[in-house]
């Protein structure tokens, strides 16, 4: 027990900041997901056959490849695909990318795919007349979208969205293969130097549960406040 | 593009998809029967049993499978108790550690899809047995129970896809399974692209099969 206090012998406090570390890919990692998702719905939801094709490729591929396959294409791929950008530009340098970026980059366009089908389900529920009534009423499609789709949207998808949150939650502990001091990654640290990997792992665990319990309070809480009018 | 590193690297990560098949089917196969088990523990009117049922099925959702597999084959390894017992011989191999985890988290995943699938049964079905004098084991095994598999079929088709990328994860324990092979190609050619291609189709062309497996069954016994 003595391991987990905070101070210089113990890994309390190195476990909590940890945590926050955790939190703070998942939260940008669902960001990033979301622009993913703002871009792909429209494309998906187009007219334009190809336009489809190309939504849903993304979807396919990224929900069907395990994550840990696309962390790897990133991590060892990103740097050499900027460096490449670089050097066109005249800069040929290492150039080593942030692994807190990396790991929101990967983690988002793997919730951007699960966002972008929350999203269209949540858009094909909304009622037809609305679409109809806007038209009537001379909105322009952007308006449209912004004033009138999106709002319903939002409401509609918060259920699915907190699916997708928790597996985004779930997937940043992925992440520490690329070694960004996370949870999974600061237990692993934890573990290693203390040779206790049960208690470390465990506690790994617990924490997660602690942070899947409080964001469904918080989700839930959302629910209500935004089903206030129905 | 390196057309010779994707011709080189093919055949050997296929072989590998051995391993990830491998160690797909004998966890869904395990954990079919645990999330059986524990779905009747939530579906009879026992609270305790229901109690530990949940909880068995919340944690193991609430939790990433890798600190699942990490307690499992680093964590029981430090347990004197554990290595002294007849389990080290299973707990020993990564193999072994690697199915226990993923079955025990398909497990609570299929136990929450089998119970929706139970308390969605139309009672009417099981008073009809009753009215006929069918008893009430029969009208479990005879009843109940297919009708469940029927409606959980899409449900566990999902589930199925999911744990084919969690047995990614094997390569975290030091597996050699499609992902573990592919990684090791990428961190010795550090071409990531070329390998993503191949192993990422391999991984589709997978779940392009499972789905149409689910497809055909469920038009099979639908009614």
């Amino acid at each position: 027990m003595e391991l987990l206090l905070f101070g210089k012998t113990g890994w309390g406090d190195e476990l909590l900041i940890a945590t926050l570390m955790t939190l703070a890919v998942s939260i940008a990692a669902m960001f990033i997901g979301f622009i993913f998702a703002l871009i792909f719905t429209p494309l998906k939801l187009s007219k334009n056959k190809f336009l489809n094709i190309i939504a849903n490729f993304y979807t396919t591929v990224i929900r069907g490849v395990p994550e840990l396959l696309v962390i790897y294409l990133f991590f060892f791929g990103g740097s050499s695909a900027i460096m490449f950008v670089a050097s066109v530009f005249g800069y040929n340098d290492y150039i080593e990318i942030n692994a807190f970026i990396t790991g929101a980059f990967s983690i988002g366009i793997i919730s951007g795919a699960y966002s972008t089908e929350v999203f269209r389900g949540a858009i094909q529920s909304i009622d037809k007349g609305q679409f109809e009534a806007s038209n009537v009423l001379g909105f322009n499609k952007v308006t449209r979208f912004y004033k009138i789709i999106l709002p319903q949207m939002l409401r509609l998808s918060i259920p699915n969205l907190s699916n997708v949150w928790q597996i985004t939650l779930k997937d940043t502990s992925l992440i520490s293969v690329t070694g960004l001091v996370e949870i999974m990654r600061q237990s692993y640290i934890a573990a290693g130097s203390t040779r206790d990997p049960l208690l470390f792992y465990t506690v790994a665990a617990v924490l997660y549960l602690i942070l899947t319990f409080l964001s469904m309070k918080i989700i839930n809480k959302m629910e209500v406040k935004y089903n206030k009018g129905y | 593009m390196d057309i010779e590193l994707i011709l080189n690297s093919f055949p050997k990560l296929l072989s590998a998809s051995v391993t990830t098949l491998k160690l797909l089917s004998v966890s869904m196969i395990i954990g079919l029967f645990i999330g059986l088990f524990f779905a009747i523990m939530r579906i009879k009117n026992n609270i305790f049993l229901g109690k530990l049922a949940y909880a068995y099925s919340y944690i193991f959702r609430g939790t990433p499978l890798l600190v699942q597999i990490f307690i499992i084959y680093y964590g029981f390894g430090q347990v004197e108790y554990i290595r002294e017992s007849f389990l080290w011989v299973i707990l020993k191999e990564p193999y072994w550690c690697a199915i226990i985890a993923f079955a025990l988290n398909t497990g609570a995943y299929t136990s929450e899809i089998l119970r929706s699938a139970f308390q969605t049964i139309k009672p009417g079905f099981i008073e009809a047995g009753k009215s006929l004098g069918v008893p009430n084991k029969i009208i479990f095994y005879k009843i109940q129970i297919p009708i469940a598999i029927r409606q959980s079929l899409p449900a566990y088709g999902n589930e199925i896809i999911l744990m084919l990328k969690g047995t990614s994860l094997a390569s975290t324990v030091t597996l050699m399974d499609l992902t573990g092979v592919a990684k090791f190609i990428i961190s010795t050619t550090f071409k990531p692209i070329e390998v993503f291609i191949i192993a990422g189709s391999i991984y589709l062309f997978i779940t392009f099969i499972i789905h149409n497996l689910i497809k055909a069954l469920e038009k099979k016994y639908s009614f």
